[in-house]
């Protein structure tokens, strides 16, 4: 009589031990599931934001070699936010040639942020990064300073169904090889470095000089040696050594030492960061710069230079080239307004890195407010192929086939008597983005493919 | 040849620290008989000292230059430090020039006392306890006072140049009869080999020549006895762990401008020290100095592109293979002594 009356029960609430079971399965599933593949279920894409706000994700090196670039890519990231959101004067907004910004958000929603720390790892880069998504609801990772988490992360974006607006990243890989349909580039590359410094290095330096290279052993590193041996080779600059040092190794004087034996009369120091203020110091420390080899003065040149670096290598940068994205010292219009408002909120200029970072951050409003759409795969077809100007590097090209943007590179040079601790670099030459323009299918830029965005549905 | 000459000496600062840590290691070692994991953190606040000193010397005040204009046209905002003030721009300039030499008399008080801190307040309670009990709680500490440093100074390093009569480089290949510009060295890092030989110099001749010392000689040999003979030797004890904090202490200062200090430059040195000690033999003080600096240049000459081409990697472990070898053939260290650590 009992049994009688369960089953009838079982039967009117459709329960089954086996239906039980099947649907405790498939909650259990759902559950152990992590949010970032689910997103789905309740929107299109990932992290789809609600009506009143939209976050952001800022991820940047806060600690290790490259915290001070960091730390100003942060500062970078708060004055874009408070510029989108309608505070302060607006910065580069006034200038962009793209009107759609209003200052009211991004279509509307309040711009908030979170932020995480890379420690220049790409582990601990890309754990942040996941967290932001996954926690925080990031619908865009952008910051790092460093080429191996910014290839690191633009693949876990990749991944999740985010964008990934790439903040200082020089190697040719970030939009070669390891090119990615979610991820955006501003900042320049080793080919383009290569291609503007190599005319002011011949011109200044000739075409008999013997290189020794130091080289930063990881992917940004390589890629410099290479597109710095490639043109100085051209020049009929011979290559005598070229040896990698281990990233934030601290004391260089045993790389150092072996130069100056070695023949070669220029050193060219493929390091950045704290790395390239330690090495250039202790090089100079080591009497290098004031040696004469083969009847010649020794130089050193440091291809990637950033004001922040000048700064912690004090003195020893005077005269050495080097080329950079972006300086203060730029008179346009859009360069003027960045630092007329970052140095008004801060009290000194901003640095290169903290320039690619605010467009970035621009342009990807921008590009939100002009597909009318958050959906990663709208956004990145917004931003191919998108060209723009007045944010301070003249007229820009965002390239639909590699997601590089292609503008004008500058050639600077340690400035010999500056009038301020900020005045340390000086412009030698402005190259034409067609001369640092290189074709799709250049060798060094082969190997991978963008694939198709990801949604995250 | 000139690549030779110029290893050995990159080999000697290097190799200068590792002996001073090692020292200290070794002197605590030989008489508390403690493991102490938070000798590297004492390393690090040496050098934290003269970042301490340069930033009090160097305390501004704002003042405006109207004959100057900033990078935003605004009139320039000067910083005039204080020091100027007091003792004139030129004095004043010439003292923050020297803050790291100055952060010796500074640091000396300041490193005795953390010591005398550390070992009264913390290390004492666990002389009786097993030795990974020892390790644990000093590797603990050391991590403590690591976070402390991070909190107040930040991650980054920070820049603290030697002054500018130091900042130049001898030609040594040219005292020698070499070409001028092949054997190059910075004056400071000369210096710094000379400061830790009379560091080490100082800290024999305290032992052997004065009665103090003796009396800490005898308390390592057998400290029971010393004991019986109504001699306080615990407070020996206490003030040589003072000392052996100011050695590793000074060690800092004066590696500061070789090295931008950061919060986790004493933990990159306590490994290698470590190795230098058990190479060198446990609770052998010469033992310490000398395989210091031959680790130092070992590792000099392992990091020659010459030899990394020859076998990748091994400027990364050198160390540890030589101590194997070392440990391998003579276990108790180059200069150890029977009987110690193998109760």
């Amino acid at each position: 009589m009992v049994v009688i009356q369960r089953e009838e029960y079982m039967k009117k609430s459709n329960l089954t031990r086996r239906g039980v079971l099947r649907s405790g399965a498939a909650l259990g599933a759902g559950l152990a599931m992590p949010t970032i593949f689910t997103a789905s279920s309740v929107s299109a894409f990932t992290n789809a934001p609600g009506d009143s706000s939209v976050t952001l994700g800022f991820n940047v090196p806060q600690t290790g070699a490259y915290a001070d670039e960091g730390a100003d890519e942060l500062r970078a990231y708060e004055l874009a936010v408070e510029h989108l959101n309608g505070g302060g004067d607006g910065g580069m907004m006034g200038t962009f040639s793209s009107k759609v910004l209003q200052g009211n958000g991004i279509l509307g929603r309040k711009v908030e942020y979170v932020t995480g720390d890379t420690q220049t790892n790409s582990d601990a880069a890309r754990a942040s990064a996941r967290s932001m998504i996954e926690k925080d609801g990031a619908i865009m990772i952008t910051g790092g300073s460093s080429s191996g988490v910014a290839i690191a992360v633009q693949g876990l974006c990749q991944d999740a169904g985010v964008i990934f607006m790439a903040g200082l990243t020089h190697s040719n890989d970030t939009t070669g090889k390891d090119r990615r349909a979610n991820g955006f580039r501003h900042f320049f590359n080793t080919e383009m470095s290569g291609r503007a410094l190599a005319p002011i290095l011949k011109a200044n330096y000739g075409t008999d000089r013997k290189a020794y290279h130091l080289t930063a052993d990881y992917t940004w590193g390589w890629s410099q040696e290479k597109s710095m041996r490639t043109y100085t080779e051209d020049m009929g600059w011979e290559t005598v050594n070229s040896v990698l040092t281990p990233v934030g190794a601290g004391d260089f004087s045993s790389y150092i030492t072996p130069v100056l034996q070695s023949g070669a009369d220029v050193l060219i120091l493929n390091h950045y960061g704290g790395d390239m203020v330690n090495s250039l110091t202790q090089a100079v420390q080591f009497g290098l710069r004031a040696a004469q080899v083969n009847g010649k003065q020794f130089e050193i040149v440091v291809p990637l230079f950033s004001r922040l670096m000048a700064r912690g290598a004090g003195e020893n940068i005077k005269g050495i080239f080097g080329s950079t994205n972006w300086h203060w010292s730029l008179q346009d219009e859009g360069s003027k307004a960045f630092v007329k408002s970052f140095g008004t909120k801060y009290g000194f200029p901003p640095s290169q890195a903290a320039h690619t970072c605010y467009v970035q951050t621009l342009l990807y409003a921008d590009a939100v407010e002009r597909a009318q759409s958050f959906n990663p795969c709208d956004v990145g077809a917004a931003l191919e192929g998108f060209e723009f100007d007045g944010l301070g590097n003249g007229p820009t090209l965002y390239r639909a086939e590699d997601h590089q943007c292609f503008k004008d590179v500058l050639v600077v040079k340690g400035k010999e008597n500056p009038t301020s601790e900020f005045d340390l670099l000086e412009i030698v030459e402005v190259t034409p983005r067609e001369t640092v323009t290189y074709p799709i299918d250049h060798p060094d830029f082969q190997g991978g493919s963008l694939g198709s965005c990801n949604p995250g549905a | 040849m000139e690549a030779i000459i110029l290893q050995i000496l990159n080999g000697l600062d290097k190799g200068s620290a590792y002996a001073l840590i090692a020292l200290g290691l070794t002197l605590i070692f030989g008489t508390l008989g403690v493991v102490n994991f938070a000798h590297g953190a004492l390393f690090m606040i040496g050098a934290f000292c003269a970042v301490t000193l340069s930033r009090i010397l160097s305390l501004s005040h704002t003042v405006i230059d109207e004959t100057r204009t900033d990078f935003l046209g605004n009139p320039a905002k000067v910083e005039v430090p204080y020091i100027y003030d007091f003792f004139g721009p030129e004095f004043g300039a010439t003292l923050i020039d020297w803050a790291v030499p100055l952060s010796i008399l500074f640091a000396i008080p300041i490193m005795i006392a953390v010591g005398v801190i550390m070992e009264r307040g913390l290390i004492r309670h666990f002389y009786k306890r097993p030795h990974a009990d020892q390790i644990l709680v000093t590797f603990g500490l050391a991590i403590v006072l690591q976070e402390v440093i991070k909190a107040f100074y930040g991650a980054n390093p920070i820049p603290t140049p030697a002054p500018d009569a130091f900042t130049g480089s001898f030609d040594f290949g040219a005292l020698i009869g070499m070409d001028p510009y092949t054997v190059i060295y910075p004056y400071w890092r000369l210096l710094y080999f000379v400061f830790a030989m009379i560091i080490i110099g100082a800290v024999f001749a305290f032992l052997q020549f004065t009665t103090f010392g003796m009396v800490v000689r005898a308390g390592m040999a057998d400290r029971e006895t010393v004991g019986l003979l109504g001699i306080n030797i615990d407070k020996r004890f206490t003030i040589m762990f003072g000392i052996a904090a100011a050695v590793a202490g000074l060690a800092g200062v004066m590696y500061t401008p070789i090295n931008s200090p950061n919060y986790h430059m004493g933990m990159d040195f306590l490994v290698l020290s470590f190795v230098v000690v058990v190479v060198g033999g446990m609770g052998s003080l010469p033992g310490a100095v000398l395989a210091g600096l031959l680790l130092g240049i070992l590792q000099s000459f392992a990091s020659m592109s010459a030899i990394i081409e020859l076998i990748p990697g091994i400027n990364q472990v050198i160390i540890y293979l030589v101590a194997i070898v070392i440990l391998l053939t003579r276990p108790r260290g180059l200069m150890g002594r029977k009987g110690v650590m193998e109760d």
